[in-house]
């Protein structure tokens, strides 16, 4: 075996943000193994303080242009939380449809334009548009359907319109409910062609024991609000969010990193797969039971067939929400509210796991202390660890050079990193 | 590509963000049913969210984001010296956005706030034409698809391009909404500039001006409606400073 190895990647491609990744290895000895977060900061905890609790949501879903579904709904329900406001039934069920369209984008995006090229060894998608047509078919068939979810539910598919604090401004319409009920119908094809792709791959074999971390409401897969919970048998209410994260600062990063009970550990698909399994609907049970996927799984890469399995619940669960939303009456949207002083902390699923907003408002409505913990923040310590432990398995099995540095680059890809989310 | 019969060249591109979400270079991956041919216009030199293919070969910039690191000016320079056509792409790159918002407290207070004592660097926002020099602005937060693509196809096919000169209201009053004033709200629709298809007013939430001033604004006119009607200064100026898109209005005025 080669004595010594040195990685650098800078500005890491296929991933959202600025991150590098570094490895040192000298005389045999892996001496470093780090996943750095370069991205500018951004200081959103700072623009929060001062602005009326109404606008909030406006403001923290600039945070990140992949998931701004998730953080508009973690500051509605902080706010919401915070003034004792209850929304009504139509928001609610409205407000999941509309994350179930983000996190079916968001997985679309990261399944076929960024991890899908590592395994057809390409360096883009674009290239796959003559290769495979049927499957980059399928995919943008998926990703546009997911847009078009949210546009629906929200106004538009990137930077919400409609989602406020105490509710809608506006109700879905039902003739575009009606058609995108068509439209899953139509796409459900094209989730099994993508099935179909990620069967014919080798998913690599690696496996590091972690803590995996998601909502639990212990009924309904999680989405919006719930307990918080670990593996390792952690179970708290969401206000307690600070004793979930123990947030830390590394001095080579400019993203923060958290831990609960071990050294790091994992939030995102697979970890919503790992903690509330049962809950998943029966076809999607089926669709992980094809791929070999079981609880508890600790292998990384498997993060991608967790969001492909996800992906299956969202057409089916999405079918359930429009069919109740179509017999509901959409006149009662939004409870009215006078702004009043409190503090809570919203918690969502978003597509890369637990998003926690902690809001503190005063009288007048304003906000005094706004505090954000991103999903990608809570992988920052795992992507981390599991890079130290890939090099030294890859190293001892006798791959070469290449070899380890595509799979030190596809692992930090499995976790979906959303870099400039994780430096808000 | 073929166009009207004739073979073109495709143009090459290089996409680049700066301090932003990300959102709108996202856009260009979006409205997927018109996604190939948008692509066939295109030859994609270099656009690290989607790509590891890295070549500085590209003859338009896209640019995303606004500048808050002394990195990044040394970044949008080079940019600069590459790029024939350099294009703000959104609202951050075109006003500072939202970005700007930090601005309103000395910087080693936003880092003690934030970062709780560790050495971090930043500097308060700038917009892309505060460093170098900005070809076209394609405003938004995000950017309409649509309009990008409508720009685009000018600027291959090197005819004309432009954004409309008149404001929101224009459009917003197309798609028959009621105004968000007679329900008792600011909106900026009156002195922004169009183009977004009123696409938050129809979604019946005031706009924050993400697209920046019309040019066939009255602003005297607006102000008098805000103060006729009674509503907060205070409210107007949250609104006004959101995207930072009003500067020096918004200071002057209120």
């Amino acid at each position: 075996m080669k004595r010594d190895y040195s990685l650098d990647i800078h500005h890491l491609t296929r991933v959202e943000g600025h991150a590098n990744i570094q490895i040192t290895v000298r005389d045999g000895k892996l001496v470093d193994a780090r996943w750095a977060i370069v991205e500018t900061p951004r200081f959103f905890e700072v623009m929060l303080k001062g602005m009326s609790a109404e606008r909030v949501p406006f403001l923290t879903s600039r945070i990140c242009g992949i998931c701004s579904i998730s953080h508009s709904l973690a500051s509605i329900r902080a706010v919401e939380r915070a003034m004792d406001i209850v929304p009504p039934v139509v928001a609610e069920k409205t407000r999941l449809l509309a994350m179930h369209g983000e996190t079916l984008q968001s997985h679309a995006l990261h399944l076929f334009f960024l991890i899908a090229p590592d395994f057809a060894g390409t360096s883009s998608v674009l290239p796959l548009i003559q290769s495979h047509p049927d499957l980059v078919r399928a995919g943008l068939q998926l990703k546009e359907l997911g847009n078009e979810i949210s546009t629906v539910t929200t106004g538009r598919c990137t930077h919400p319109v409609s989602l406020v604090v105490g509710g809608l401004s506006k109700a879905p319409d039902k003739e575009r409910l009606l058609h995108l009920r068509a439209m899953i119908q139509e796409r459900k094809p094209a989730l099994e062609t993508t099935c179909s792709f990620f069967h014919t791959l080798t998913i690599p074999a690696f496996s590091r024991e972690t803590e995996f971390i998601s909502l639990s409401n212990g009924s309904t897969y999680p989405a919006i609000g719930g307990r918080l919970v670990s593996s390792d048998g952690v179970n708290r209410e969401e206000n307690d969010y600070l004793l979930m994260t123990n947030e830390y600062t590394q001095e080579f990063s400019t993203s923060k990193f958290t831990r609960l009970s071990r050294e790091s550990s994992a939030a995102g698909a697979l970890a919503r797969f790992n903690n509330n399994y049962h809950l998943l609907h029966p076809k999607a049970r089926e669709c992980a039971e094809s791929f070999g996927l079981q609880p508890v799984c600790h292998n990384p890469f498997m993060n991608n067939i967790a969001q492909l399995v996800e992906c299956v619940h969202i057409l089916e669960d999405a079918e359930e929400l429009i069919n109740s939303l179509l017999e509901s009456d959409l006149a009662e949207i939004k409870t009215p509210y006078t702004p009043k002083s409190g503090k809570a902390t919203g918690a969502v699923e978003a597509p890369r796991g637990v998003l926690y907003h902690h809001i503190e408002i005063d009288d007048k409505g304003k906000v005094t202390k706004a505090d954000c913990i991103i999903p990608t923040t809570q992988n920052n310590g795992n992507i981390h660890n599991d890079l130290r432990a890939l090099v030294e398995q890859s190293r001892r099995e006798g791959k070469n050079d290449g070899e380890i540095t595509k799979l030190c680059e596809m692992v930090v890809r499995s976790y979906d990193p959303c870099i400039s989310c994780s430096v808000h | 590509m073929n166009h009207l019969g004739f073979e073109m060249e495709k143009v090459k591109i290089g996409s680049f963000d700066f301090t932003c979400c990300e959102g709108c270079q996202l856009q260009l991956a979006n409205k997927e049913s018109t996604l190939p041919d948008f692509l066939a216009l295109l030859d994609i030199r270099n656009f690290r969210e989607i790509s590891s293919e890295r070549l500085d070969d590209y003859v338009i910039a896209l640019v995303e984001g606004s500048i808050t690191r002394p990195d990044e000016i040394e970044r949008i320079k080079a940019i600069r010296a590459q790029a024939k056509v350099l294009v703000a792409f959104g609202t951050c790159a075109c006003f500072g956005g939202v970005n700007n918002l930090k601005n309103r407290i000395p910087q080693e207070e936003a880092i003690r706030e934030v970062y709780d004592g560790k050495a971090v660097e930043t500097m308060p926002s700038m917009k892309i034409s505060d460093i170098v020099q900005v070809d076209y602005s394609i405003p938004g937060c995000p950017v309409s698809k649509d309009e990008v693509e409508r720009i685009m196809v000018g600027i291959v096919t090197r005819s004309q391009v432009s954004l409309p000169t008149y404001p929101v209201c224009v459009d917003c009053k197309q798609q028959l909404n009621t105004c968000l004033f007679d329900l008792g709200e600011i909106c900026l629709g009156p002195i922004t500039r169009a183009g977004c298809n009123a696409v938050c007013t129809t979604g019946k939430t005031a706009c924050l001006g993400c697209r920046g001033p019309a040019e066939e604004l009255n602003m005297p006119a607006f102000l008098e409606l805000i103060k006729k009607k009674g509503l907060s200064l205070d409210d107007l100026h949250e609104k006004l400073t959101f995207y930072n898109a009003f500067e020096p209005l918004a200071t002057d005025e209120t």
